[in-house]
């Protein structure tokens, strides 16, 4: 064989190499820094500017704001109305216990238990529950707030019509248990993410250490609970900060309640956009907007710690 | 092909020096392997070669040019890769290929001349088949046909032969050596297996925390092990090294060492030397084939309880038990059942022994 | 092995249990099963007689409902190619070169993306797109899910490319192989796995939503499906269930048929963990 250098034009001196040049890689990074700089990063710091203002939607003061200083804040954290029902503090409160009630305990136990089940039960079954759970998850919202709008009819609906097949009374409970209803609803629709991250947490566990256990002797609830449930205990803690954040941030009930009757059912998602456009006041909804970014910081924080000291350190 | 030449070349990654200092040149022709354990800087010495890694200080030569911050693809060099790196949605054909492809051959030229060295191989059969569809050692001999299909200044192979099992690595090892006498290549061959080293190398370069520690032909390393670290690494069962005490009696030396004792080893002025630095102690190597079951009244023996006799079918290996990490091992060759007794007596000429002094460097003999 | 008695009860009372807890999740979409072939659909629970498509007719004789289906096509399709595009850049530089401070900008992003939530930031996203003249648009929609979904997208896109050998470019590069050529011959190919999952996952999150789109436009010419189906339903009057049974089944036949896509191409669980 005879060699053959490469001929080429004129080379450039290689620093350090690597497989992208520094210069490449800025060039590759520039679209999506710029579309989440103004997406993204541009929104953060311009709402805590407009909560300081009296902005409005329409009106005086849409193009000339004025600098009201902490008002905004003020105003939502006014003592004497604070617990009023279509209140900040009310809807605050509202959020917190649909978060207890439809995340960490509706959400999280139900997707635990779907989770552990479907381990054990034979595969049609767990095929066909597997699909009605994830079915709900993955419908578009305004989808699944119709199913529901027709679900829960006073009328003619599917719930009512069963539960008078059981010889139970009917009811409307839009009307008379809107809170319970967003809080079923929200189990209903978000279990599967639970249930699919513990199920593949389960299924990581090798299949030997369940049956030492067996020959030990031991019950199903003792596998869960002395080998399952320990060893996806870090599993379990990301599930529900995720589910936590989700929740707290969800707009979806509104398509099913539109945050009613009487603001029963105004989570602060919905009482933010309640507050900037349908009351038009930009500079109070920016306040919410700035509360809801303390909270979500706050989770986002323990949920990236957790996850570097997952990362080996190496 | 071309020679490769490495000027006090060093490479840190933050606060880890990989390579430090390192000289080498590598000879037209010559088939060079870089042996050492892992983490001894033989694969970034290579990667530094390739262009894929750049040298902190030093320069590097490629054919007398200077090449030491040129990219990798003005390098004309050609490299074989440990997980052979073959691209999953290209068939053999077109992976094959791929580099003439870059340099602009038209298609029939490429495939044609992928063609010809498939069937050199033995994988002219497979070109329609992607990378998955074969086994370890079709993968194996397709990265390496990527690498021959075109001419290159140097071919550069990163431990290729480590995803083999025992009995194709032999395979292509031989392979290998003969495509080496076939092409007269310019090769330099990242291992960490001595024998694989020992098999194909015109010259060894045993690397150890970023340093050459020796570089000889691999008869000379075998032979003349330059440090203990060497003479631990090459061979199999390696080197057995012995604590032993020197006493000088006229012209001659006594060593002895826990139920050893050698007489009759003549003084020489670099034997002296050492003992004048490291005290008494040195470190005395036999290789174990070079020890034998001791007949009645032999000179320079060994005595221990016996550990292990393991028969191999064409040999023994007889191991001593003198304490944890001071065992003996003799590689006896015999195709019969050894009986050994519970304590058993080695013997070993005095030409077959080396010396090392109190740092771990070889001690020259008589006549070296 | 032979099972006893208790052991046996035990399994069917699971199997038993896990079915009813299937059928409670069943029941709410069982409606959507007959309603859109019933031409006579309630919103009561009814098995159509006949069976019959002349609802899907009239969805498809609904200019409105067509158009809003049109403008959910384009509004998921344009943002899918931004975030498509932009994140594979961007992941490939934040893995394979050594810009430095990459870490931390990953770490910023992640933070800044889990923190601004639409919900969060209707206001200022809202002020943006005005201040940017693009109010009621189609490119107001897809520039804000490009910007939200994008963070996600690159950290999703990097772990894939992290996963990747690099010597799969550096075996191209020794070839002779550009950056360029490496990058288009050898990774793009490698990591499209990745991208079809991404683009799938941002396609399903910009079809099936509805604030941001519910905020940002006003005129119903460029209404997407989402808001066109709240409108159906949550405006004063009667709903007229038919047309909006089987309106709803077709708005949510792509994302049905994506998600058994990227399950039957890359299994359940890939998909489980990413949707956000």
């Amino acid at each position: 064989m005879t060699t053959e250098p490469i001929t080429s034009k004129p080379r450039r001196k290689v620093r350090n190499f690597s497989l992208l040049s520094n210069r490449a890689g800025a060039a590759f990074m520039l679209p999506a820094g710029l579309l989440v700089s103004v997406f993204v990063i541009v929104p953060f710091f311009w709402v805590i500017f407009v909560s300081f203002t009296n902005r409005t939607l329409i009106g005086r003061t849409a193009l000339n704001p004025e600098f009201v200083g902490l008002g905004n804040y003020l105003a939502l954290f006014d003592p004497a109305t604070f617990f009023q029902r279509g209140q900040f503090g009310f809807s605050l409160i509202l959020t917190t216990q649909f978060v207890l009630a439809s995340a960490l305990i509706g959400q999280a136990l139900l997707g635990l238990l779907l989770a552990w089940l479907i381990q054990t039960v034979p595969p049609w079954v767990k095929r066909i529950t597997e699909t009605f759970v994830i079915a709900a998850w993955i419908l578009p919202e305004v989808v699944i707030g119709f199913a529901w709008f027709a679900f829960l009819d006073r009328d003619q609906g599917t719930l009512n019509a069963l539960l008078t097949g059981f010889g139970l009374p009917p009811g409307d409970f839009l009307l008379e248990q809107p809170f319970w209803v967003i809080v079923v609803f929200n189990t209903w629709r978000g279990a599967a993410f639970s249930m699919m991250l513990f199920n593949s947490a389960f299924s990581s566990i090798p299949p030997s250490y369940f049956q030492a256990a067996d020959v030990a002797g031991a019950s199903s609830w003792q596998k869960f609970r002395d080998i399952g449930l320990p060893l996806i205990r870090g599993h379990i803690v990301t599930d529900l900060i995720l589910i936590t954040m989700w929740t707290f941030n969800t707009f979806t009930p509104f398509l099913l309640t539109n945050g009613g009757p009487s603001y029963r059912t105004e989570l602060v998602s919905i009482y933010n956009y309640r507050v900037a456009f349908q009351d038009f006041q930009f500079g109070k909804g920016a306040a919410v907007g700035v509360i809801m970014m303390l909270i979500n910081l706050a989770f986002a924080l323990v949920y990236l710690s957790l996850g570097r000291k997952k990362a080996p350190k190496s | 092909m071309a020679s490769v030449e490495f000027k006090n070349v060093s490479k840190s990654f933050n606060a880890f020096k990989a390579v430090s200092d390192v000289s080498l040149d590598i000879g037209d022709g010559e088939f060079v392997c870089l042996l050492g354990p892992s983490g001894c800087g033989k694969t970034t010495s290579l990667r530094m070669m390739a262009g894929l890694e750049t040298p902190t200080s030093g320069q590097i030569l490629i054919g007398g040019k200077e090449v030491t911050h040129l990219h990798p693809k003005d390098r004309n060099i050609a490299m074989v890769f440990q997980d052979y790196a073959l691209y999953p949605h290209m068939n053999l054909a077109d992976n094959m290929a791929y580099p003439l492809k870059v340099r602009g051959e038209p298609v029939q030229k490429r495939h044609a001349r992928a063609r010809e060295v498939a069937d050199v191989l033995k994988i002219g059969h497979l070109m329609d088949r992607l990378p998955s569809q074969i086994s370890g050692g079709q993968q194996q001999r397709t990265s390496l046909a990527r690498a021959l299909v075109y001419p290159a200044q140097v071919y550069l192979f990163d431990e290729p032969l480590s995803n083999l099992d025992a009995k194709l690595r032999l395979e292509a090892r031989g392979f290998l050596n003969h495509l080496q006498r076939d092409m007269g290549m310019t090769a330099v061959y990242v291992t960490h297996d001595q024998a694989e080293a020992m098999a194909l190398a015109t010259r060894i370069a045993v690397m150890d925390q970023g340093k050459i520690v020796q570089y000889a032909s691999p008869i000379e390393i075998y032979r003349r092990p330059a440090t203990t670290f060497v003479a631990n690494f090459v061979g199999n069962p390696p080197m057995n090294l012995v604590e032993v005490e020197c006493e000088q009696g006229e012209g001659q030396l006594l060593l002895k060492g826990e139920g050893l004792t050698m007489q009759g080893l003549p003084m020489t002025d670099a034997i002296g030397k050492a003992l004048a630095t490291s005290g008494k102690k040195l470190t005395l190597g036999v290789r174990p084939e070079h020890l034998a079951i001791a007949a009645a009244g032999a000179s320079n023996t060994v005595t221990a309880p016996l550990f292990a006799n393991e028969n191999m079918g064409p040999e023994s290996l007889v191991t001593l038990d003198r304490g944890e990490n001071a065992r003996i091992t003799a590689r006896i060759f015999t195709d019969d059942h050894l009986n050994v007794d519970k304590v058993v007596t080695l013997s070993f000429l005095a030409e077959h022994v080396h010396l090392f002094d109190g740092t771990g460097k070889r001690i020259p003999v008589a006549g070296e | 092995m032979k099972l006893t008695l208790p052991a046996y009860v035990g399994r069917i009372a699971f199997s038993a249990l896990a079915a009813l807890i299937g059928a409670i999740f069943a029941l709410p979409l069982i409606w959507f099963i007959f309603a859109p072939f019933n031409a006579r659909a309630e919103l009561g629970l009814a098995i159509p007689d006949p069976w019959t498509l002349s609802n899907f007719a009239t969805v498809f004789g609904n200019s409105y409902a067509v158009q809003a289906l049109w403008n959910s096509f384009i509004q998921a399709t344009g943002g899918v190619i931004l975030v498509g595009a932009a994140a594979t850049l961007a992941a490939y530089a934040l893995s394979r070169s050594s810009v430095p401070g990459k870490g931390a900008v990953t770490y910023t992003l992640l933070l800044f993306s889990s923190v601004v939530s639409g919900s969060a930031a209707m206001v200022p996203i809202f002020l943006i797109v005005s201040a940017m003249g693009i109010m009621d648009t189609h490119i107001a929609v897809i520039l804000t899910f490009a910007g939200g979904l994008l963070p996600t997208a690159m950290f999703i896109l990097r772990d894939f490319i992290d996963s990747i050998p690099k010597s799969y470019e550096e075996s191209a590069m020794v070839a002779g192989a550009s950056p360029v050529q490496a990058f288009f011959d050898v990774a793009l190919p490698v990591i499209r796995p990745g991208i079809v999952v991404v683009v799938v996952w941002a396609f399903v999150n910009i079809w099936g939503s509805f604030l941001i789109p519910f905020i940002l436009l006003r005129s119903s010419d460029n209404m997407p499906a989402s808001v066109a189906i709240y409108s159906f339903y949550s405006e004063a009057g009667t709903p007229i269930v038919t047309l909006l049974a089987a309106y709803a089944l077709i708005y949510s036949l792509p994302v049905v048929a994506l998600y058994l896509f990227v399950s039957w191409k890359f299994g359940f669980r890939f998909f489980g963990g990413i949707k956000a």
